[in-house]
């Protein structure tokens, strides 16, 4: 088979790893600061519910993950899903993980923040959510970029992960064409994409890292 | 009737007791001096009155706003100059911004730093920023002001600033609290003079009354600097 024909195969593979990817990220990062409000609740029910789920989340091989989440509801609850099921579990399964390893990123640069910028705060008469959203927060993000680059990279390349329940992304595809022509090329094509994917969002986060250099 | 009011207060950290029942006052337009060694409970005594800490027992009499200033400055990094100061004021005050931003840039300029207004605090010195600080707090408008221990962080030739600005605050009849480890300065600026100790007030009065006190504790205090 050509290369052009191999990439207009895979084309649809990469539409669906890029909307993984795209769906994650939107739903884990705010999942992610509420599970770190959560592990830094003062009331230790929630604080250790956050801790057991995080604990989970990052012990446990997200293959297994978006295995369980998908077949969970058939086999444990006895319900009948649509076939667009497939893509929500992966969606679902991805955010639960990723949500775990963010929370742990924030709660790191939330910590860190010294005690002082709470007072100071406190003293100028802004509320709880105000201290959190106008004087905490934008401090976390600049703190906590380059550990979040690691992660959404590695998202890029867990996204090829989904091929486990067989969701159409690239890696799925790529494999399937492969097999079909008995030639690497489908996998070679796809390793590219991964590598290309990555290097813009490298790129995209080093940009984010420069605009948020106005201040140490 | 006072401005400020602490009658009987105490408080403690687990099994340390850091203030044994403490009690002062002060007016409207006085500078008040607490000195004393580290450890004296001095610090404690003014997060107590600023709602930083919760007192054990007592009680604090204060209608009004107040503006304190820290040893670190406090001021938000990711904050220009002059975002640090007019925030607050818009936001929690809800004051007109026109009017924050003249009261800003007014402050800025006794403050001798009108040129820094676009700057970020990691762009300026420990004085400019102590007095960027100063600035955040005299825009609320405070009826009092706090200072806690406001030169401990800077260089000694940083300090001379801060004090000039403090000093022409008092001139302005600023009531102002201020711990301070600055005896020259506290004998200077202040009206009144506490000195803690153990976590008791030793002496209290005009600076000549305590500077000359008779007290050994206040004379062994004194003696570590003019030796």
């Amino acid at each position: 088979m050509i290369l052009s024909n191999v990439i207009s195969q895979l084309l649809g593979g990469m539409v669906t790893s890029i909307e993984i990817f795209l769906l994650t990220l939107l739903f884990s990062l705010p999942l992610g600061l509420l599970i770190a409000g959560g592990r830094m609740s003062k009331f230790s029910p929630v604080r250790w519910l956050m801790k057991i789920y995080i604990s989970i989340m990052r012990g446990t091989p997200l293959m297994l993950q978006l295995i369980v989440v998908f077949f969970a509801p058939y086999y444990v609850l006895g319900m009948s899903l649509s076939p667009d099921y497939r893509f929500i579990a992966v969606i679902i399964a991805f955010t639960m993980n990723y949500a775990a390893y963010f929370a742990e990123i924030y709660r790191g640069g939330i910590e860190s923040i010294n005690s002082g910028q709470y007072e100071a705060a406190q003293v100028l008469g802004y509320s709880k959510f105000e201290t959190f959203f106008i004087i905490i927060l934008p401090q976390v993000f600049k703190i906590i970029l380059p550990s979040v680059t690691n992660e959404v990279i590695t998202l890029v390349k867990d996204t090829s992960l989904s091929f486990v329940i067989a969701i159409p992304e690239m890696f799925t595809v790529a494999k399937q064409i492969a097999a079909a022509d008995a030639s690497i090329a489908a996998l070679l094509v796809a390793g590219i994409f991964y590598y290309v994917f990555n290097i813009i969002v490298a790129f995209a986060m080093e940009h984010l890292e420069h605009r948020l250099d106005y201040y140490e | 009737m006072s401005l400020l009011e602490v009658k009987n207060l105490k408080k403690s950290f687990d099994d340390n007791v850091v203030l044994k029942d403490i009690s002062l006052s002060v007016e409207k337009g006085e500078v008040l001096a607490i000195i004393g060694p580290s450890g004296s409970g001095k610090s404690t005594l003014l997060r107590c009155i600023t709602d930083l800490e919760t007192e054990d027992s007592g009680e604090i009499n204060f209608e009004g706003t107040f503006g304190l200033v820290f040893q670190n400055f406090n001021l938000f990094p990711h904050h220009s100059v002059m975002k640090n100061i007019t925030n607050a004021p818009m936001r929690v005050q809800k004051r007109d911004k026109t009017e924050v931003f003249a009261h800003a840039r007014d402050l800025l300029r006794k403050m001798g730093l009108e040129d820094k207004e676009d700057a970020y605090p990691c762009e300026l010195s420990g004085g400019q920023q102590q007095r960027v600080s100063i600035a955040r707090a005299l825009a609320m408008n405070p009826d009092i002001l706090f200072f806690d221990e406001p030169t401990s962080a800077l260089d000694p030739e940083l300090t001379g600033e801060i004090l000039t600005v403090i000093k022409e605050l008092a001139a302005e009849h600023m009531t102002m609290v201020i711990v301070t480890h600055e005896m020259a300065f506290a004998r200077n600026v202040a009206d009144t003079i506490i000195f803690m100790d153990g976590g008791v007030i030793v002496e209290e009065g005009t600076p000549d009354e305590v500077f000359s006190s008779d007290n050994q504790r206040m004379k062994d205090f004194l003696g570590k600097f003019y030796d």
